[in-house]
């Protein structure tokens, strides 16, 4: 099945968010669309499944004209979307999640269970998805749940499957399985459009790619003769340096101790076991680790946010092992949270309100007990110019801003004040190439300023990026410490610490 | 370091970003449209009900003229709109603040009988005090009470996570034998009296009528400023002051509150007890400017209303009033329908409970009356 989309052109009031789009998705062909968060990828993506109308232009499937009236339309034409964020029930199986809203009922309607696995086995071994299909989806890891996903649009018997940003959430053992089934759907016939901004995984996976910026194709070639580089500059419209520019690091003195930080989970099982390390002014400690290492925990007990069992945390020559929250912030400890949906932002909030979430109580900002607003939101305004916060205005809610404007506005709102310390966790993660660059950049920033800069990321390359000194995290236990002065340090040998390979070696 | 703030400049790139965006049609809509439209839904089904239940076609014109007359149809028929709109506003506001902290309080009519008591036993306790003073001071007696009785809510759940919801149903039941108690006691039960009501507010302690220069029979009391004055500070306090801020954050995300330095405890407690003194304040107004003394039940429901009042005024000071006047014109005009007509008050419940209803699904409002939305708005901002 071939589809064709010819002139789409979508409003948002007074945003374009797709202008004159023309796009041809062919039956057996992987057409990777990349672009920038913002740049449009989802709205079109939405229009082709039908979720929204647009308001020129037509779609074409095998060159006859369709319109889709509502959200029901997209699968009944053969489009399936599988979403980024799973849209599964945890407690049903997988067979159950699979048949929802299209069971198969026997006599009088009941739920003919056992036709329902039996069909999702059938299809589960025509395109090499192994699942289980009587386990519940919530003890199930994320990439066996994502085959749930792609089953479902299968089960609808969908031609076209939109795979909108499917790697964000896998490792990357899990990435290469996906690729498998990738190709496998495309030898099976089906046509796939693979969303990212993730340059190389576009370059393996597609036949043909096609960038968006700013709601307009920028960009389409042959993924063969296209490299990192040249798609990074259609997608961003400027050249990107792919890696950190920095001078080397002038360590002064100690701006944040711990020693023996030490903490407990419910079954008294360490998960940060006697953590002890130093980061001094101006130089950049990254934390490497495969994810739940006990990093998070680590920045919970620097910031304030959890306790520790027993341990000293000294920041800037002064004792805060029992200091709360704010105070820490007072002092000039800027925190950049792992997850800015669940606690770095308020989506409903203004951006103006946001920018200072965590300082409006500040002589700055208050005015004995009110809220100084007009000054919040000069302050706010100019914080978005100087961090490149893309909006209209600073009176929009959070949440209509794309992913990489939302980082860079808590990036600002932590890094524009007095800070001696930034203890930035996963500072970059689902952001594009451009606000990657960007972040990285004000974070050296601030180490060329004399703060302390604590990175943690499970991206190995951010680390060994922006890092003067990499700390390996496993079991939470620090197992390494490697130099990374202009970038020394063995990417080998801190991937094997970082699996608990080389634990003493190292260090 | 890093730079501060103060010395970087408000240049022409960073004055653009304070456009202020126009509220859009979709805000229009929700906030004024739909909640015209659910109150014109719920009429015409509460008169589907008339006709449903044997009423002729003429009774229900007439019954509608008289809701119409008996609640803005006259200076008589305003003050008891009025009248009726005191309570259920300052008990709703306290509630719309509770909800914008992200806390279901059920409990405004347990703290709005305590509040009330308390009023009343404050003002017959200090017959002595002049005028204006008594008054105060028996409307600061009612909101502390009902702070006071809040709190324990607030305070179970910081410190025990103990549900709002069932901590303030609880509480309501509470009351309600806590009065009935007090109100056998020789000090406060009314001489010469088997049954249990307190003794009367002095002249002093009540709040004054404000219209009986016209005709005496007008209740309308200086409770009206009250209701203003509380419009405008629970604006203040959410929208404006700092505590307001950690409120509304703690509401809206509170893992982003916790992050941001804010104590959830603190907000809790302090939230509850606000509420609870809005709804203290509602007690003491109904004691002190309608009842004259506290009985079992004085309460009327008034501290279930204002929940359906916070709901559909969007926890929004403004819309509290706005809801709440609506609430009491339609008290006030249930009454006279039943007078009028002969129907029962209780369709007014109905028609109450159909708006409430038609509010909580716009997308209904939406189908049924679909001119008026604007064309695109599929899905509705729901």
């Amino acid at each position: 099945m071939d589809v064709e989309l010819r002139g789409i052109t979508k409003r948002f009031g007074p945003v374009t968010a797709n202008d004159n789009v023309n796009l041809t998705i062919r039956g057996g062909e992987v057409l990777g669309l990349l672009g920038e968060n913002g740049a449009g990828k989802s709205t079109m993506m939405n229009i082709l499944s039908g979720l929204y109308s647009p308001d020129a232009g037509e779609i074409l499937i095998d060159g006859k004209p369709v319109v889709f009236e509502g959200p029901g339309d997209g699968i009944e034409a053969g489009i399936g979307m599988v979403h980024q964020h799973f849209m599964l029930v945890p407690v049903f199986t997988v067979a159950e999640n699979v048949v929802l809203g299209v069971e198969p009922t026997g006599n009088l309607g009941y739920l003919d269970i056992k036709k329902a696995r039996h069909d999702v086995e059938e299809i589960s071994t025509k395109y090499g998805l192994r699942v289980p299909a009587d386990e519940l989806i919530e003890n199930l890891p994320v990439g066996i749940q994502q085959r749930v996903e792609i089953l479902k649009v299968l089960f609808r018997e969908a031609d076209v499957l939109i795979l909108d940003e499917p790697t964000a959430v896998l490792t990357p053992q899990e990435v290469e399985e996906f690729f498998g089934i990738v190709r496998s759907l495309k030898e099976a016939g089906k046509a796939i459009v693979f969303i990212t901004h993730k340059l190389h995984e576009i370059l393996e996976i597609s036949d043909r790619i096609s960038v968006l910026r700013q709601g307009r194709i920028t960009g389409e070639g042959d993924p063969k003769t296209l490299d990192e580089e040249k798609l990074a500059e259609m997608m961003v419209g400027r050249h990107v340096s792919f890696t950190v520019e920095k001078a080397p690091a002038k360590p002064g003195k100690p701006m944040l101790e711990l020693s023996n930080l030490v903490m407990l989970d419910d079954n008294d099982d360490f998960v940060l076991d006697h953590v002890t390390f130093t980061v001094p002014s101006g130089e950049v400690v990254g934390i490497a680790g495969v994810q739940g290492n006990g990093q998070t925990e680590l920045v919970e007990a620097i910031t304030g946010l959890a306790r520790i069992a027993s341990g000293k945390i000294i920041f800037d020559g002064t004792d805060i092992t029992h200091a709360s929250v704010r105070e820490r912030h007072r002092m000039g400890m800027a925190h950049i949270p792992e997850d800015r949906h669940r606690s770095g932002m308020i989506a409903k909030f203004t951006i103006a309100e946001n920018m200072v979430l965590n300082s409006y109580y500040d002589e700055e900002y208050a005015r004995g007990l009110s809220i100084d607003w007009k000054h919040v939101a000069e302050t706010a305004a100019v914080f978005c110019v100087d961090f490149d916060v893309r909006t209209p205005s600073v009176f929009l809610p959070a949440g209509n801003l794309s992913g990489g404007n939302q980082q860079k506005m808590v990036v600002a709102r932590e890094l524009e004040r007095e800070t001696k310390l930034v203890v930035a966790s996963q500072p970059t993660r689902g952001l594009d190439v451009g606000s990657i660059e960007y972040i990285h950049k004000r974070l050296i920033e601030s180490r060329d300023e004399g703060d302390g800069v604590l990175i943690v990321s499970s991206e190995l390359d951010e680390i060994m990026g922006l890092s003067d000194r990499i700390l390996v995290m496993f079991e939470g236990r620090i197992v390494g410490e490697f130099d990374n002065t202009g970038g020394k340090a063995d990417r080998n040998a801190v991937g094997l610490a970082m699996a608990g390979a080389s634990e003493g070696a190292a260090a | 370091m890093s730079t501060s703030i103060g010395k970087r400049e408000l240049n022409d790139a960073a004055r653009d970003l304070l456009t202020r965006t126009q509220r859009g049609r979709a805000d229009f809509e929700d906030l004024v449209v739909v909640p015209i439209f659910a109150v014109i839904a719920a009429l015409i089904l509460g008169a589907l009900i008339m006709l449903a239940t044997g009423v002729d076609l003429a009774t229900i014109g007439k019954s509608f003229v008289a809701l119409a007359v008996g609640s803005v149809g006259s200076l008589n028929a305003i003050s008891e709109t009025l009248t009726a709109a005191i309570p259920l506003v300052l008990a709703g506001l306290g509630l719309g603040l509770g909800f914008r902290a992200g806390l279901f309080n059920i409990g405004a009519e347990g703290q709005l009988l305590m509040g009330g008591t308390a009023a009343a036993i404050f003002a017959f306790s200090f017959p002595g005090l002049p005028f204006p003073l008594l008054m105060l001071l028996s409307l600061v007696a009612g909101a502390v009470v009902g702070a006071f009785y809040a709190s324990i809510a607030g305070i179970l759940k910081a410190t025990t996570g103990a549900h709002e919801v069932i901590s303030t149903i609880m509480l309501n039941l509470t009351s309600y034998q806590i009065l009935n108690y007090l109100l056998r006691q020789p000090y406060i039960q009314k001489e010469g009296r088997a049954d249990p009501i307190s003794k009367s507010v002095p002249d002093a302690g009540q709040l004054p009528l404000l219209l009986d220069w016209v005709d005496p029979n007008l209740r309308l009391h200086a409770g009206l400023f009250l209701m203003l004055i509380a419009v405008a500070f629970v604006w203040w306090l959410l929208f404006r002051s700092k505590a307001g801020f950690a409120f509304r954050a703690s509401g809206a995300n509170p893992d982003a509150a916790r992050y941001a330095g804010m104590k959830s405890g603190f907000v809790i407690v302090s939230a509850m007890a606000t509420a609870g003194a809005l709804a203290g304040l509602a007690g003491a107004a109904q004691v002190q400017g309608v009842l004259e003394r506290a009985s079992p039940g004085f309460s009327a429901g008034i501290g279930f209303d204002a929940i359906a009042l916070a709901l559909l005024g969007r926890s929004h000071p403004v819309g509290i009033l706005f809801a709440g006047l609506l609430f009491g014109g339609l008290e006030a005009g249930g009454r006279q329908m039943q007078v009028d007509a002969g129907v029962s008050i209780d369709l007014i419940g109905i028609i109450q409970a159909l708006i409430i209803v038609f509010i909580a699904a716009p997308l209904l409002v939406r189908a049924i009356f679909p001119w008026g939305f604007r064309k695109d708005a599929k899905g509705g901002s729901a």
